[in-house]
C-alpha cells in the first residue's frame, strides 16, 4: 500500500520508455536490413544469374531465372573446361593441413610460454606476438628461392609451410589466453598424481577447447581465400587452389558468362556455409586474438 | 613446482617446433629480404654487396622512382579510403548491432553483415566488376577504366568487403560495457544518442587505433583486390598501380619488363620499413597517450 505513490511515477517512465524502445527498435532494424541486403544481395545477383543463359544474364540481370532463361551450362563448362574437383581438393589439403600444424604447434608453444616461466618467457612470447603484424609477404623473394633450393617449389608442402609460419603468432597469442584460465589446482593435482608433462597438458586440453575452435576458425579464411601464395608457390594446373583456379578460368573464359558466375558461385559457397556455422568461434578468434 | 632447469628443457621441447616454423619460414625471409636489398646478384649466381645502390636506383632512376612514388601516392589513398569510409560504417553498425532494442536478432545480423568478408577478393573483384558493368545498366559509367575514378572503385569495393573488421572488433569492444553502467544512465533518463557518445565512446576509443594500425598494414600489404581485377597490368595509366603490385611486376617481371629479384627485395624492404615505422610509432605513442578505462 505504501509503496504504490512512489511506484506510480516510475511505472509511467518505464512505460514511456518502452514506447520510445519500440519506435527505436524499429528504426534499427530498418536501417540494419538495409546494411544486410548491401551486403548480401550483390552475392545474390551472382547465384542468381549462375542458373541463367548468356541472354538472360544480359536481357533481365535482375530477373530470376524463369523457363527460358534457366540454363545449367554454365556448371558444365566449369567442371569439363576447368580443374574445379581438383581445384577443391588442393584447397582442402591445404587448408586442413595448415589448421591441424598451426593448432599443435601453437597449443604447445603457448602450453609452454604460460606454463613453464623461466627469464626468457616474455622475450619469447614478444617474438611471437610481433610476428602478428609481420607481413610475410614481403619476405617472397627469399622465400622462392628457398623453395626452389628444397625442390619445393610448386608443391602444396610449400603453401602450408609459410601458412602455418603466418598463423602461428595469431595462435599463440590466442592460445595463451585460454590457457591462462585453467586452474591451477588441476594441474597441480595431475603433477602429484604423477602424471608426465604430456598428460598434464591432455588434462588441460578439454578446457582450452573454445580456444582451438577459434585458432581453427580464424586459421580457415585468410588461407583458403590466399591469393599471393598460391600464384608465386604453387601455380601449376595440378597444384592449383580455388581461389587460384577462379582467378585463371575468369581470365580464360571473359566472355563465357554463364560458367564465369558458375566459378565465381562455386568458389564463394564453402566459406559462407562454413562461416555461418562457425561465426560464433571465429568472431571470438578475431577479436581476442588482436585485441591483446 | 618445477625445477628452474626442468623448466627451460620443457619449455624448448614444447615451443621449438613453432618456432622453428616461425622462424624459418616468417622472420628469417623477411630478414633475408632486407639483407638482399643490399646486394646486385650477377648471371652466374654470383652477388656483389652494393650498399645501398639499389635504393639509390630506385629512388633517383628516373622510370623506376615515378613508378615508386606514383605507386606509394596510390596506396596512401587506398588506405584513407578504407580508413574514412569503412570504419565509420563499421562503427554504425556496430552501434546499431549492440543496440538494447533488437537483442534477439542480433546474431542473424551480425552473421549477415560480415559475410562479404570470408570471400575471397577474386570472387569480390569479379562481382563487382560485372555490377558496375555499363550492360547491366546499374551505372553507365566505365568506373574501372578511367584513371580517376578506378583506384577510387577498387577501393570501395575492398571497403564493402571488409568493412566487417572494424565492425566486429567495435562489436565486441561495445558488448563487453557491462549493462549495469548503461541501466544506470538509462534510469537518468539519458537518451540511446546521448548514452552512445557520453559513454561508449569513450570506453571503446582504444579499438580505433588498432583498427587504424591494422588497416594501415593491411592496405600496405594490399595486393589481391588489384590483381584480381587488373593482372599485373597497373590500370590505366598507372592509376590503380599500389606497392604490392609493383613489387610483384618487379619480381615476378610481366610484359614490357624483365624481373629483378634484387630491385624486388628492395621495394620490399621499403614496404616493411614503412609499414614497421609507423607501426612502432604507433605503439610507442598512441598507446601511451591513449587512456585505457579499466572496467
Amino acid at each position: 500500500m505504501t509503496t504504490a505513490p512512489i511506484r506510480a511515477p516510475f511505472q509511467q517512465r518505464k512505460r514511456r520508455i518502452q514506447r520510445g524502445d519500440a519506435a527505436s527498435a524499429a528504426l534499427v532494424h530498418v536501417l540494419l536490413i538495409v546494411a544486410a541486403v548491401a551486403a548480401i544481395a550483390p552475392i545474390l545477383v551472382v547465384v542468381m544469374n549462375s542458373f541463367k543463359t548468356t541472354m538472360g544474364i544480359f536481357g533481365a540481370p535482375f530477373a530470376l531465372p524463369a523457363g527460358d532463361t534457366f540454363n545449367l551450362q554454365g556448371y558444365v563448362n566449369v567442371f569439363t573446361k576447368g580443374n574445379f574437383l581438383l581445384n577443391y581438393t588442393n584447397s582442402i589439403v591445404v587448408t586442413v593441413a595448415t589448421i591441424a600444424a598451426t593448432v599443435v604447434l601453437g597449443t604447445m608453444a603457448a602450453w609452454a610460454l604460460v606454463e613453464y616461466q623461466v627469464r626468457i618467457s616474455p622475450l619469447l612470447t614478444g617474438f611471437f606476438i610481433v610476428g602478428i603484424m609481420l607481413p610475410i609477404r614481403l619476405g617472397t623473394v627469399p622465400l622462392i628461392k628457398m623453395m626452389v633450393a628444397t625442390h619445393l617449389i610448386d608443391t602444396l608442402v610449400a603453401l602450408v609451410l609459410v601458412y602455418t609460419a603466418m598463423q602461428l603468432p595469431l595462435a599463440v597469442a590466442l592460445m595463451m589466453t585460454y590457457f591462462r584460465s585453467v586452474p591451477g589446482e588441476l594441474k597441480e593435482a595431475a603433477r602429484m598424481d604423477g602424471a608426465g608433462e604430456l598428460r598434464v597438458l591432455g588434462i588441460a586440453l578439454p578446457l582450452v577447447r573454445p580456444g582451438i575452435a577459434a585458432v581453427a576458425s580464424i586459421t580457415m579464411l585468410p588461407v583458403w581465400n590466399d591469393l599471393w601464395f598460391p600464384l608465386i608457390l604453387a601455380p601449376s594446373k595440378a597444384n592449383q587452389t580455388v581461389t587460384l583456379g577462379v582467378q585463371q578460368f575468369v581470365g580464360q573464359f571473359q566472355s563465357d558468362y554463364p560458367a564465369l558466375l558458375a566459378a565465381l558461385t562455386l568458389g564463394a559457397l564453402p566459406l559462407i556455409v562454413l562461416f555461418t556455422v562457425f561465426s560464433r568461434q571465429f568472431i571470438q578468434g578475431l577479436s581476442a586474438g588482436y585485441g591483446k | 613446482m618445477i625445477r628452474t632447469g626442468t623448466r627451460y628443457r620443457l619449455l624448448a621441447l614444447f615451443v621449438l617446433p613453432a618456432l622453428a616454423v616461425y622462424v624459418a619460414f616468417s622472420v628469417y625471409p623477411l630478414i633475408s629480404s632486407v639483407v638482399l636489398s643490399f646486394f646486385d646478384s650477377g648471371t652466374q649466381g654470383s652477388s656483389t654487396f652494393v650498399g645501398f645502390g639499389n635504393y639509390v636506383h630506385l629512388f633517383t632512376d628516373k622510370y623506376s622512382s615515378e613508378r615508386f612514388f606514383n605507386a606509394l601516392g596510390n596506396n596512401v589513398e587506398f588506405f584513407l579510403i578504407h580508413l574514412f569510409v569503412e570504419v565509420p560504417i563499421g562503427l554504425l553498425m556496430a552501434a546499431l548491432l549492440t543496440s538494447h532494442s533488437i537483442r534477439r536478432s542480433r546474431g542473424v545480423y551480425r552473421t549477415l553483415l560480415f559475410i562479404p568478408a570470408t570471400l575471397s577478393v577474386v570472387i569480390v573483384g569479379f562481382l563487382w566488376r560485372l555490377i558496375i558493368n555499363p550492360l547491366w545498366g546499374l551505372v553507365s559509367f566505365p568506373l574501372l577504366g578511367d584513371s580517376h575514378t578506378a583506384l577510387p572503385t577498387i577501393s570501395l569495393m575492398s571497403v564493402w568487403e571488409y568493412v566487417g573488421i572494424p565492425m566486429i572488433f567495435l562489436y565486441t569492444a561495445l558488448i563487453a560495457i557491462p549493462d549495469d553502467i548503461l541501466e544506470a544512465s538509462r534510469i537518468d533518463g539519458a537518451k540511446a544518442w546521448a548514452t552512445f557518445w557520453r559513454i561508449k565512446f569513450p570506453l571503446i576509443a582504444p579499438q580505433f587505433g588498432l583498427i587504424a594500425i591494422l588497416t594501415y598494414i593491411w592496405t600496405f600489404n594490399g595486393f589481391d583486390i588489384v590483381y584480381a581485377l587488373n593482372g599485373s597490368a597497373p590500370g590505366p595509366n598507372y592509376s590503380t598501380d599500389i606497392l604490392g603490385t609493383l613489387f610483384y611486376r618487379t619480381f615476378f617481371g610481366s610484359s614490357g619488363q624483365v624481373a629483378d629479384l634484387d630491385l624486388g627485395a628492395t621495394i620490399a624492404s621499403v614496404i616493411f620499413f614503412i609499414i614497421l615505422v609507423t607501426t612502432a610509432a604507433y605503439f610507442v605513442v598512441l598507446q601511451r597517450r591513449i587512456k585505457t578505462y579499466e572496467l
